[in-house]
């Protein structure tokens, strides 16, 4: 029977992620995503499951990296300025297609920014902090139940195309509290897919591994990759958007969103035709599906709170400057809906 | 069947092993691998006493060797 | 005939790429046969560093993660915090463990991880050239020292095995070297203790092992294997430095 509770964004994460049969978290102390590694220093011992506050967050990456190399369920947390300490690691990851699940709470930037909530980190995880050509699978859920539910999900795909998968979350949703409905327990089939690192008992030695010296062979790898991400847009983009003409096409995600609705919601009471494209999959981006909807519509007005990210995915699948304006909030602030209200209302004139 | 089997492909040449061989019996071939370097040989079998020193200073695992079978015991 | 000595079954039958006279391929062998003799190979999971010996997937016939350059302490505790049923042992250089990785093997140490650390210390960077490392002696040239180290703008060299066995959680931490066969039967038996211990969930151990570096110290094989007795163990002392079991 499924459970029905109150609970703060970061724990109801933590939880999600617990039911979804995580065996491993390795996490350092950051806010405003402090519940979860508390949460899971209470929770995983008492599941008598992994839990090491690691050193930093570069120690904790590395940590779900060699766990996650033998196969087992792993995840860290982190906000904005320790993700980008784990680029590295992230980095690796890919290239040497470990899966694992990585949650980013962002918080305001650049540099050590403030403690609140922000969507700044959109180029960080979309386009790779890293280094090379790679993909990390990123989720913006906008409530807590959608964070819930898209955690535990997150580690069957990530286990599905051997490719990390990341939370996108913010301060916003990690501090809130909302009434959500848990997921059951459930814990990773045992399998063996012919990569994990178990010891190499009646079998030939494996390895994981990133680097591909011999001639052709990085190239090769590449080439894979590619194929591998293109195979995971064709079938892992989600997005919410009820179809219509409208006169403005607000495109938001995550928090952004969640505020953004609020004032649709208020100006569609006032007979204004108005709707919202949410991505939920941020990479690999809902670019034909966007496209599609914004032909429909007569304005399109990007809503985020960052100086503008998820807008140069927007204009490569709309194709038209003319057409799109733009509201951001950097710096660690959410939106009011009077806000976005307006902005829209400008948008329709 | 030989006590000291050298493996030439692997040798380096580092000569470590002609600096610990107690009865000076083995030295550079003056002859070259495929990887080009000047390999190892053993020039006198029968006085190798099986100390294993060469092997155990060997970073390439170049020596493969062998022990007699004791004295009255047949052919091992 | 009997076999005296062949290849150990935890090492795979392969060219290495080391230097001619490089101590790393009587490391590698030294932690093959103790994976022979402890019968630990089919659960073993080795954590390669970034260095000369990166490429340790290629020499070793066990399973191996590559780690990023520092970081295989920490992938080692991730591995055995989810699998303590495995044997997980780190191999790394001086670059790799004590410069970069510093933050990663104190604490790896600190936490008392049941994991066994093969270190190897050549007092350089081997694979990008021969720069200083943490473990460069003073005076000592190196192509980013060309007036040799000075003290005063480059620091000292880190004593690792001493500091190890400062910190509370680690359970053994010693230092050897591999120059002569007498002194490479003693590291063998040391590595052995360590892997051991690890296998009696005894907790961290730590062995440093003074290695010789030809192509970067400019010396020929025989004449690098001296300046290891001769240079290096003047400021690196042998022993051991902490052994919870006191028996080595």
């Amino acid at each position: 029977m499924a459970e029905k509770l109150l609970m703060k964004g970061n724990e109801a994460i933590a939880e999600a992620a617990l039911r979804a049969g995580l065996k491993g978290y390795f996490g350092y102390p950051i806010t405003p995503q402090n519940e979860i590694t508390a949460y899971m220093s209470a929770r995983m011992p008492e599941l008598e499951r992994a839990f090491v506050q690691a050193e930093s967050e570069v120690a904790a990456i590395n940590m779900v990296y060699g766990a996650a190399s033998t196969g087992e369920r792993c995840m860290t947390t982190s906000s904005s300025p320790g993700i980008a300490l784990m680029q590295e690691g992230i980095s690796y990851m890919c290239g040497a297609e470990v899966p694992a699940v990585i949650v980013n709470i962002t918080r305001g930037g650049p540099g050590l920014g403030n403690i609140g909530p922000s969507q700044c980190d959109y180029n960080q995880a979309s386009r790779g902090g890293g280094n090379g050509d790679y993909d990390l699978i990123v989720y913006a859920p906008h409530t807590v139940q959608e964070a819930v539910d898209l955690t535990y999900r997150s580690f069957e795909i990530s286990e599905k195309y051997r490719n990390p998968v990341m939370i996108l979350g913010d301060g916003a949703l990690g501090q809130m509290a909302e009434t959500v409905i848990l997921p059951d327990f459930k814990e990773k089939e045992k399998s063996d897919e012919g990569w994990e690192l178990t010891g190499a008992k009646g079998r030939s030695p494996r390895s994981v591994k990133s680097l591909r010296l011999a001639e052709g062979t990085l190239l090769e790898h590449n080439l894979h990759l590619e194929e591998k991400f293109k195979l995971i847009s064709r079938n892992e983009i989600e997005y919410s958007y009820e179809e219509g003409a409208y006169d403005v096409l607000v495109v938001a995600f995550g928090t952004a969103a969640r505020v953004a609705k609020t004032s649709l919601k208020n100006l569609k009471e006032q007979g204004h035709n108005v709707g919202l494209f949410r991505p939920v999959t941020v990479h690999p981006f809902p670019y034909g599906e966007l496209k599609k909807a914004a032909s429909k519509s007569k304005k399109i007005l990007v809503v985020e709170m960052n100086r503008g990210q998820m807008l140069f995915d927007v204009r490569l699948s709309v194709q038209n400057d003319e057409k799109i304006d733009f509201t951001g909030k950097p710096g660690g602030e959410t939106f009011s809906p009077e806000e976005i209200e307006n902005k829209i209302l400008s948008s329709l004139k | 069947m030989k006590k000291v089997n050298i493996n030439a492909d692997k040798c380096k040449g580092c000569g470590l092993c002609i600096d610990v061989c107690p009865k000076n019996i083995l030295q550079f071939s003056n002859r070259f691998n495929e990887s080009g370097y000047n390999y190892v040989e053993c020039i006198d079998d029968e006085s190798c006493i099986v100390c294993k020193s060469c092997a155990i200073v060997c970073p390439d695992l170049v020596f493969t060797l062998n022990k007699p079978a004791k004295q009255g015991a047949g052919n091992g | 005939m009997t076999v005296a000595f062949k290849k150990p079954e935890s090492l795979l039958d392969a060219k290495t790429i080391y230097c001619p006279g490089c101590g790393h391929g009587v490391i590698h062998r030294l932690v093959g046969e103790t994976l022979d003799e402890l019968d630990l190979r089919e659960k073993t999971i080795g954590v390669a560093p970034v260095g000369c010996a990166v490429l340790l997937y290629d020499y070793f016939n066990t399973d191996i993660v590559e780690a990023p350059h520092g970081r295989a302490p920490a992938l080692a505790t991730g591995i055995k915090r989810v699998r303590n049923d495995l044997n997980v042992f780190s191999y790394q250089g001086d670059g790799d463990l004590a410069s970069i990785g510093m933050g990663e093997i104190m604490h790896a140490a600190g936490r008392g991880e049941n994991i066994t650390i093969i270190f190897v210390n050549n007092a350089n960077y081997g694979m990008t050239g021969g720069q200083m490392a943490p473990t460069t002696l003073p005076d000592q040239v190196t192509t980013t020292t060309p007036r040799g180290r000075k003290t005063a703008t480059d620091g000292f060299p880190f004593k690792m095995a001493e500091l190890i066995a400062n910190l509370d959680a680690p359970a053994f931490s010693a230092r050897v070297k591999i120059t002569d066969p007498k002194n490479i039967n003693k590291a063998k038996k040391t590595i052995k203790y360590a892997f051991n211990l690890q296998k009696e969930n005894k907790g961290f151990a730590f062995v440093e092992i003074l290695s010789a570096c030809p192509t970067n110290w400019g010396k020929t094989p025989s004449e690098a294997v001296k300046w290891v007795g001769d240079a290096m163990e003047s400021y690196y002392p042998l022993g051991v430095f902490k052994d919870i079991g006191g028996e080595e």
